[in-house]
C-alpha cells in the first residue's frame, strides 16, 4: 500500500509548468530600486496629472514606515525592495490603433498563451485587455462595449481620461495605509484595468484581463478599479502567467471593486504564475490585496478563484457588505504542490442591515507544501440579521503536505447567524483503485476525484474558463499522484 | 511554521514587573533544589525575551494582559494573613462529593500539618514546596518539563516566581478511589498579583479523578497567573474538572500543560460561572499512539465580564483520538473568546480529531470572538471543526411557547439544554448534579454559589 | 479463460490462499462459496489485482498469459470486472463522467474513437432497463449516498455497461433483500453470453437460486475443498461446511 501511495504521489506531483517561456522583446526599464526620484520617473512616463503623482508619494513614504505581514502560516525569505524592477513596459507603445501595430512578439506570446488579440479570433463574448509586465498592451473590443456607455480600459488610460472617476474611487476601498503590498502597489502600480458600467447596464461580455509576467527581475504591480453603477452588472476574468525563472518576483496587486444600488459583479481569477521548479526554486509571490465594497443596498459581490500558482500566495479576496441586503459569495480551488505555499481565504465584513455572506473553500494540498485557508467573518454592532455560512474543506496528497484552516469569527450582534465548517480528507486508495478497476488510470482518476471535489466552485466560474481551470487543477497535480 | 512573533514587544512594563519581583521576593531564594533554581533562572531569561504579552500579541488579541500588568498590582511573595481559620470564610460543601478537599489560598498551600498527606497505596497529596523536601527526585523530573517550552511571556513569570501550589501524584497502578478537590482562594485585606505552580503525575495504568475550583474572595482588585501541568504515563486516566466561580474584581489567568502518553484517557472540563476576567490557555500535546482526549468547557458571562479560552491539542503520534467542545452563553456586555487548534504532526497518521465551537449571544452588546483552527501535517486522518455563533433556535422557542410553556421559561430550558451538553460529559455524578445546579442558577440570574458556601460574590 | 495454478497469497506476512487451482473456461458461470475469513474476498482481489495481497507462489493466467504484475487497470481492460463487495463512495465524481472516462479507457485500449455523448446516453439508458436501476441513481455521485441494495445494483450496472469477459461478483447478494436480489441476478443471466465468464462469490446458497452455476467450488481456510456440480451448493445449505471437514481429514487446519 505504502508503494501505491508514493506512485500515486509521484505521478500526481511531475508535471512540469506549461507556461515557462520567456519572450524576446525590447524593453523600456528604469533601474533598480526604489526611491521618490523612481515614482517621479514612474508617474512623468505615463504622463499623469498631478494629484497622482501625490497619492503615489503619500503611499511611499507611509510604505517607508510599515513593516512585512508576519501573522500569515508562511515562510517567506527576505526581500529586498532594492533589487526591483520597478518599471518595465514593452517598447512598442501602448494604446494602439489597430492590431498591426502590436509588436508581433508581444502578439505571438499572447497566441502561445491562448489569448488571441485579434478581435474576430475571440472567444465570443469576452473582451480582453492584456497586460504585460507594467504596461497593458491591448484591450479588445472597446468600441462596442462603449456604445453601452462601458468604460473598459487600461488604468494608465483611465488616469488620463477619466481623472474624475478615479480621484473618486481609487483607494476608497483599499487605502493606501491598508497594508504593507497595498502600501507599495499604491506608491509604484504601473497599469492594471479600468471598468465602469453605467446605471442600468448588464454588460453583454465576459470582461477578462491577462496578466503577464516577462521581464527578469521585475516586479508586477498592477492595479484594477471596477465599478458597477446602479442596477448593473459585469463578470469579470482575470489571468495570470509568468516565465520560468530562477529567481524569485514579487507581484503585489491591487483590486477595488464598487458595486452601486443593486448592482452586482462576478470576479473570477485563474491564477498560474510561474510555481517554482520541483525543488522550490524560483517562481512568484503573488502578494495581493482584493477588496469589494457593497456600498449600495441589495448589491452584490461574487469572488471565484483557482489558484494553481506562484511560489507563495498571500491573498485574501474580501468583501465589505456595507449595503443592506447586500450579498458577498467567495469560492476557492487552492492548488499547491511541490514547495509552494499559501495562506489565502478571505474576510466578510457585514455593516449593512440583512446581509449574507458564503464562504466555500477547497485547498488541496500535494508534495511538500503547505496550504492554509484564512477568513474572518466580522459582523459589526448595527449589522441586524447578518448570516454567514462557511465551509472549508481540504485534502491531501501525501504525507509531506500539509493543510491548515484559520477562521476567525467575530460577532458583535445578537440576531447574527454564523456558522462554519470544515472537514479534512485525503484522496482514498480504494477510491482510485475502484476507478482502476474499471479501467481508468490513477492519474486521471486522481484528476477526476479532484475535480469532483472542487466541483461546487469549478461551477461558478464562467464556462469556457470552467474547461480551463479543470484541466489546469489536473496538470498541477500532476506527478504527485503515481 | 507560521511566524510567532516572539520578540518582547513591552520591553518596559516587562522590565517594570521584572523589578516589581525582584524587590519583593527575597526569601524563597534559598534552600530550593537545583531544578527549580534552574527553572527560575530559565523562567527569568524566557520573561525578558518573550515579555508581557502586549496587545499586538495574536494570542492575547482579544485579552488585554499588558492592560492588567499596567495596573500595577504588587506581587505577593510570601504567605501572609493567614491567623485565621479557614471554616470562617470558605466552606465547600458538596456533602455527597466525599473528596479529600486541599485548600491553597493566595498561591500558598494552606494546611497545618507540614507534610505531604500519604496514603494507601503511595498516593501523595499537598503542596508542592513539601513536595520539593519530600519527593525531590519526582518533582526534579518533572517540574516544568511541559511549561518550560512555552513561548508564553506569562508561563515564564511563573516559572521565575511560582514556589508553591498544590501536588498530587498517583503511583503505577493505583486507582484513586475518592476524588481530590483543589480549591484555590484568593482572599486579602489589599490587592495581589498571586502566582501558584500545579504538579499532578500519574503512574501507568493509574487512575484519578481531581476537581479544581478558583474563588476569589478579596474585595481588593486582584491578579492570578497559575500554571498547572500534569503528567499521564501509559494507560493512565484522569478525570479533570475546573470550576471557576470569582467576582469581578478577579482576573485569573490559567496555564494548563497536559501531556499523555500512550493509551492515556482524560476528560477535562472546564467551566466558568463568573469572574471578571478569565483566561485560560489549556496546552494538551499527545505523545503517545492511542491516547485519548476530551476537552470540554462550558462559559456564562454576564455584565462586563470577559472570558478566553484557548486551546491548543498537538496530535504528535499517530492513532490518537480528540475532542474539543466549548459552548458559551454572553448576557450583557460580555465578550467571550474561543480560539482552539488542532495540530496534527507530520506522521501521526489515522488521527481522529474534532472540536466544535458554539455560542449564543443574549444581547446586543455582547460580542464573541471564534477562531477554530487546523493544522494539519498528515494525510491519513479525520479532522473536523465547526464554529457558530447565533441565538437560540427561533423554530423550537416557538414549538415550547405553542404547548403553553411561558416565552421566559422556554428561553431557559432552551439554555439549560445548551448548556447540558457539557455538563453532561463531567463524570462524578455527585458533582455533575451541583454543576447542573449552579448552571440553572446562573442562567436564571442568580447567584451561583453552592448552598452552604460563604463566597460573596457581590 | 482463466487459470489458477497454485495460488499462494497473505496479507501483511499471513497466509490467506494456500495453494488454490481453478479453471474457470468460456460460457461457464462459476460460484465459489465458504464460511466468513476462508479468503473469498482475498481471492477476488488478487485476480484484480489489489496490492495488499501478495502472491507467494503459483500463477494467475488469464487467456494464457500470466496477469500476476498487471496493473488493475491493465485487468480491467483485458475485460477481468470485480463487482465489489463494499463500493466505495466517490463524492463530487459524477456516476455518468465516471462510467464515460471507463468507457472511454477502454474504446482508446481497442483503438477506437471516444464514444459519442448521444451514443453513451443510449447505452446508458438500454441497460439501465436491463438491469433495473432507478435512473435518478445515474445523475449522482458514484456510490455517494447509496444505499445499500443501490450499490450492489451500480455493480451490476456498471458490468453491464463495460461488457467484461471475466465478471467476479463479490457477495453481491449481502445485504439484498428478495426483491433487489432477483434484480441483481436477472442481470446477470441477461448479461451471459456463451464467449463471457462469471464467478459469484457467496457465503448463502440463496442466489444460487436464481444464478444456476455450471460448478461449484468450496473454499475453506485458503483451499478448495471440493469442486461439484451444482447439486453441491445444495448440500452445504443442508449440512453446512462441517462435514466436509470430516470426509477430509486434513482439509482446513
Amino acid at each position: 500500500m505504502e508503494k501505491d501511495q508514493d506512485k500515486i504521489i509521484s505521478e500526481v506531483t511531475g508535471s512540469e509548468y506549461k507556461y515557462g517561456f520567456t519572450s524576446d522583446i525590447e524593453m523600456d526599464t528604469l533601474p533598480k530600486g526604489l526611491n521618490e526620484n523612481i515614482i517621479h520617473e514612474i508617474s512623468r512616463r505615463k504622463n499623469e496629472p498631478e494629484f497622482m503623482l501625490e497619492f503615489r508619494l503619500k503611499a511611499y513614504r507611509h510604505w517607508l514606515k510599515m513593516e512585512m505581514p508576519e501573522w500569515a502560516h508562511l515562510k517567506i525569505p527576505e526581500i529586498d525592495y532594492q533589487d526591483i524592477i520597478y518599471y518595465a513596459v514593452p517598447k512598442a507603445k501602448p494604446n494602439l490603433e489597430s492590431m498591426d501595430e502590436v509588436d508581433p512578439e508581444i502578439r505571438e506570446t499572447f497566441t502561445k498563451l491562448g489569448i488571441p488579440l485579434e478581435e474576430q479570433k475571440r472567444l465570443s463574448g469576452v473582451a480582453v485587455d492584456a497586460v504585460m509586465d507594467s504596461a497593458s498592451v491591448k484591450t479588445t473590443f472597446q468600441e462596442s462595449l462603449a456604445e453601452l456607455g462601458i468604460i473598459f480600459c487600461s488604468m494608465s488610460e483611465a488616469i488620463v481620461k477619466y481623472p474624475d472617476l478615479i480621484k473618486k474611487y481609487l483607494g476608497s476601498v483599499v487605502p493606501y495605509t491598508d497594508n504593507f503590498f497595498a502600501a507599495l502597489n499604491s506608491a509604484v502600480f504601473s497599469d492594471g484595468s479600468f471598468v465602469y458600467i453605467p446605471k442600468g447596464v448588464r454588460c453583454p461580455m465576459e470582461l477578462s484581463t491577462y496578466f503577464r509576467i516577462n521581464a527578469a527581475n521585475t516586479g508586477q504591480f498592477e492595479r484594477t478599479l471596477i465599478i458597477a453603477d446602479d442596477d448593473s452588472y459585469v463578470s469579470y476574468l482575470e489571468g495570470c502567467t509568468a516565465p520560468m525563472r530562477d529567481k524569485n518576483q514579487l507581484h503585489a496587486a491591487i483590486v477595488e471593486i464598487i458595486t452601486h444600488e443593486n448592482a452586482g459583479v462576478k470576479y473570477s481569477t485563474v491564477q498560474n504564475w510561474y510555481p517554482g521548479d520541483k525543488d522550490g526554486k524560483g517562481g512568484i509571490y503573488n502578494f495581493v490585496t482584493k477588496r469589494g465594497l457593497c456600498k449600495g443596498n441589495h448589491s452584490k459581490i461574487s469572488w471565484t478563484q483557482v489558484e494553481t500558482g506562484s511560489a507563495i500566495t498571500w491573498k485574501y479576496p474580501s468583501t465589505i457588505l456595507k449595503g443592506d441586503y447586500s450579498k458577498g459569495e467567495f469560492y476557492s480551488v487552492a492548488v499547491t504542490n511541490n514547495y509552494q505555499q499559501a495562506d489565502t481565504g478571505t474576510k466578510m465584513m457585514h455593516i449593512g442591515r440583512n446581509t449574507r455572506s458564503l464562504i466555500v473553500s477547497k485547498g488541496i494540498s500535494a508534495g511538500r507544501s503547505n496550504n492554509s485557508y484564512r477568513g474572518l467573518v466580522k459582523v459589526t454592532k448595527g449589522a441586524e440579521n447578518a448570516r454567514n455560512y462557511s465551509q472549508c474543506d481540504s485534502l491531501l496528497i501525501g504525507g509531506q503536505c500539509g493543510a491548515h484552516t484559520f477562521p476567525y469569527i467575530e460577532v458583535d450582534n445578537k440576531t447574527a447567524v454564523v456558522e462554519h465548517e470544515a472537514t479534512t480528507s485525503k484522496i482514498g486508495e480504494d477510491q482510485i483503485f475502484y476507478c482502476n478497476q474499471r479501467g481508468i488510470s490513477t492519474e486521471d482518476a486522481v484528476g477526476m476525484i479532484v475535480n469532483g471535489y472542487a466541483k461546487e466552485v469549478l461551477n461558478q466560474l464562467p464556462m469556457e474558463f470552467a474547461v480551463e481551470a479543470q484541466k489546469l487543477l489536473q496538470i498541477s497535480l500532476e506527478g504527485s499522484v503515481g | 511554521m507560521g511566524k510567532e512573533v516572539l520578540r518582547n514587544k513591552t520591553p518596559e512594563l516587562t522590565r517594570m514587573v521584572l523589578d516589581r519581583f525582584e524587590k519583593t521576593g527575597t526569601s524563597v531564594k534559598t534552600g530550593l533544589l537545583p531544578a527549580v533554581k534552574i527553572m527560575q533562572q530559565k523562567g527569568r531569561e524566557a520573561f525578558l525575551t518573550y515579555g508581557i504579552p502586549g496587545y499586538k500579541n495574536e494570542k492575547y488579541r482579544f485579552t488585554p494582559v499588558q492592560k492588567y500588568f499596567e495596573k500595577n498590582i504588587p506581587p505577593l511573595m510570601v504567605p501572609r494573613n493567614r491567623n485565621f481559620k479557614l471554616d470562617d470564610i470558605f466552606r465547600c460543601d458538596i456533602p455527597t462529593l466525599n473528596t479529600f478537599m486541599h485548600v491553597v489560598l493566595n498561591g500558598f498551600y494552606f494546611e497545618e500539618t507540614s507534610s505531604l498527606g500519604k496514603m494507601e497505596d503511595g498516593i501523595r497529596i499537598g503542596g508542592l514546596r513539601q513536595a520539593m523536601k519530600e519527593m525531590p527526585g519526582l518533582v526534579s523530573k518533572y517540574l516544568n518539563l511541559a511549561a518550560g517550552e512555552s513561548t508564553d511571556g506569562l508561563v515564564a513569570l511563573n516559572a521565575a516566581f511560582a514556589t508553591d501550589g498544590f501536588f498530587i501524584y498517583v503511583p503505577d497502578n493505583v486507582v484513586m478511589e475518592k476524588p481530590v478537590q483543589v480549591v484555590n482562594i484568593v482572599n486579602d485585606n489589599q490587592s495581589d498579583l498571586v502566582q501558584y505552580r500545579n504538579l499532578i503525575v500519574l503512574g501507568k495504568n493509574s487512575e484519578a479523578r481531581i476537581v479544581v475550583c478558583d474563588h476569589t474572595l478579596s474585595e481588593y482588585e486582584s491578579l492570578s497567573n497559575s500554571v498547572t501541568e500534569v503528567f499521564m504515563d501509559r494507560e493512565a486516566r484522569l478525570d479533570m474538572t475546573r470550576l471557576q466561580n470569582e467576582n469581578n474584581n478577579a482576573t485569573n489567568i490559567t496555564h494548563t500543560f497536559i501531556r499523555q502518553e500512550a493509551r492515556t484517557l482524560l476528560n477535562n472540563n472546564h467551566i466558568s460561572l463568573h469572574g471578571g476576567h478569565i483566561r485560560n490557555n489549556l496546552d494538551i500535546v499527545l505523545v503517545g499512539s492511542h491516547a485519548k482526549s476530551h476537552a470540554n468547557g462550558l462559559f456564562l458571562m454576564d455584565h462586563d465580564q470577559h472570558v478566553d479560552n484557548h486551546v491548543f491539542v498537538s496530535h504528535a503520534a499517530p492513532e490518537c483520538f480528540s475532542n474539543q467542545l466549548y459552548k458559551g452563553v454572553l448576557n450583557n456586555n460580555a465578550t467571550g473568546v474561543f480560539s482552539g487548534k488542532i495540530l496534527v504532526e507530520k506522521g501521526a497518521q489515522k488521527t481522529e480529531a474534532y472540536q466544535v465551537n458554539k455560542n449564543i449571544l443574549l444581547t446586543d452588546t455582547a460580542k464573541m470572538n471564534s477562531k477554530p483552527q487546523l493544522e494539519i501535517y498528515a494525510d491519513d486522518v479525520k479532522c473536523t471543526h465547526g464554529a457558530t455563533v447565533g441565538q437560540l433556535d427561533e423554530e423550537a422557542m416557538f414549538y415550547l411557547r405553542s404547548r403553553g410553556i411561558r416565552e421566559n421559561d422556554a428561553r431557559l430550558m432552551l439554555m439549560y439544554a445548551f448548556a447540558h451538553d457539557v455538563v453532561r460529559k463531567i463524570r462524578i455524578e455527585v458533582l455533575q448534579d451541583r454543576i447542573t445546579e449552579l448552571v440553572e442558577k446562573r442562567l436564571k440570574g442568580d447567584i451561583p454559589k453552592c448552598h452552604t458556601c460563604l463566597v460573596n460574590y457581590s | 479463460m482463466l487459470k489458477i495454478e497454485n495460488l499462494h497469497a497473505s496479507i501483511e506476512g499471513k497466509e490467506i490462499l494456500k495453494g488454490i487451482n481453478l479453471e474457470i473456461n468460456e460460457g461457464e458461470v462459476h460460484a465459489i462459496m465458504g464460511p466468513n475469513g476462508s479468503g473469498k474476498s482475498t481471492l477476488a482481489s488478487v485476480i484484480v489485482g489489489r496490492d495488499y495481497v501478495q502472491i507467494t507462489d503459483g500463477r494467475i493466467l488469464y487467456d494464457g498469459e500470466d496477469i500476476t504484475k498487471w496493473s488493475p487497470e491493465e485487468r480491467a481492460l483485458k475485460g477481468v470486472f470485480l463487482g465489489f463487495q463494499y463500493p466505495v463512495e466517490i463524492p463530487g465524481v459524477s456516476m455518468v463522467n465516471f462510467l464515460r472516462a471507463a468507457i472511454n479507457e477502454q474504446r482508446k485500449y481497442r483503438g477506437e474513437e471516444p464514444i459519442s455523448p448521444s451514443e453513451f446516453l443510449r447505452i446508458m439508458r438500454e441497460k439501465k432497463n436491463l438491469v433495473g436501476i432507478d435512473s435518478a441513481l445515474t445523475n449522482r455521485s458514484v456510490n455517494e449516498g447509496f444505499s445499500g441494495g443501490e450499490k450492489k445494483k451500480n455493480e451490476i450496472f456498471q458490468m453491464a455497461m463495460l461488457e467484461p469477459r471475466l465478471a467476479i461478483l463479490d457477495e453481491t447478494d449481502s445485504g439484498l433483500d428478495i426483491d433487489a436480489l432477483r434484480t441483481v441476478a436477472q442481470g446477470v443471466n441477461a448479461l451471459k453470453r456463451p464467449d463471457n465468464a462469471t464467478i459469484v462469490i457467496t457465503h448463502y446458497q440463496r442466489l444460487l437460486n436464481y444464478i444456476v452455476p455450471d460448478f461449484v467450488h468450496v473454499l475453506y481456510k485458503g483451499k478448495i475443498l471440493k469442486s461439484s456440480g451444482k447439486e453441491l451448493a445444495l448440500e452445504l445449505e443442508e449440512k453446512g461446511y462441517d462435514w466436509l471437514q470430516d470426509d477430509n481429514g486434513n482439509g482446513g487446519i
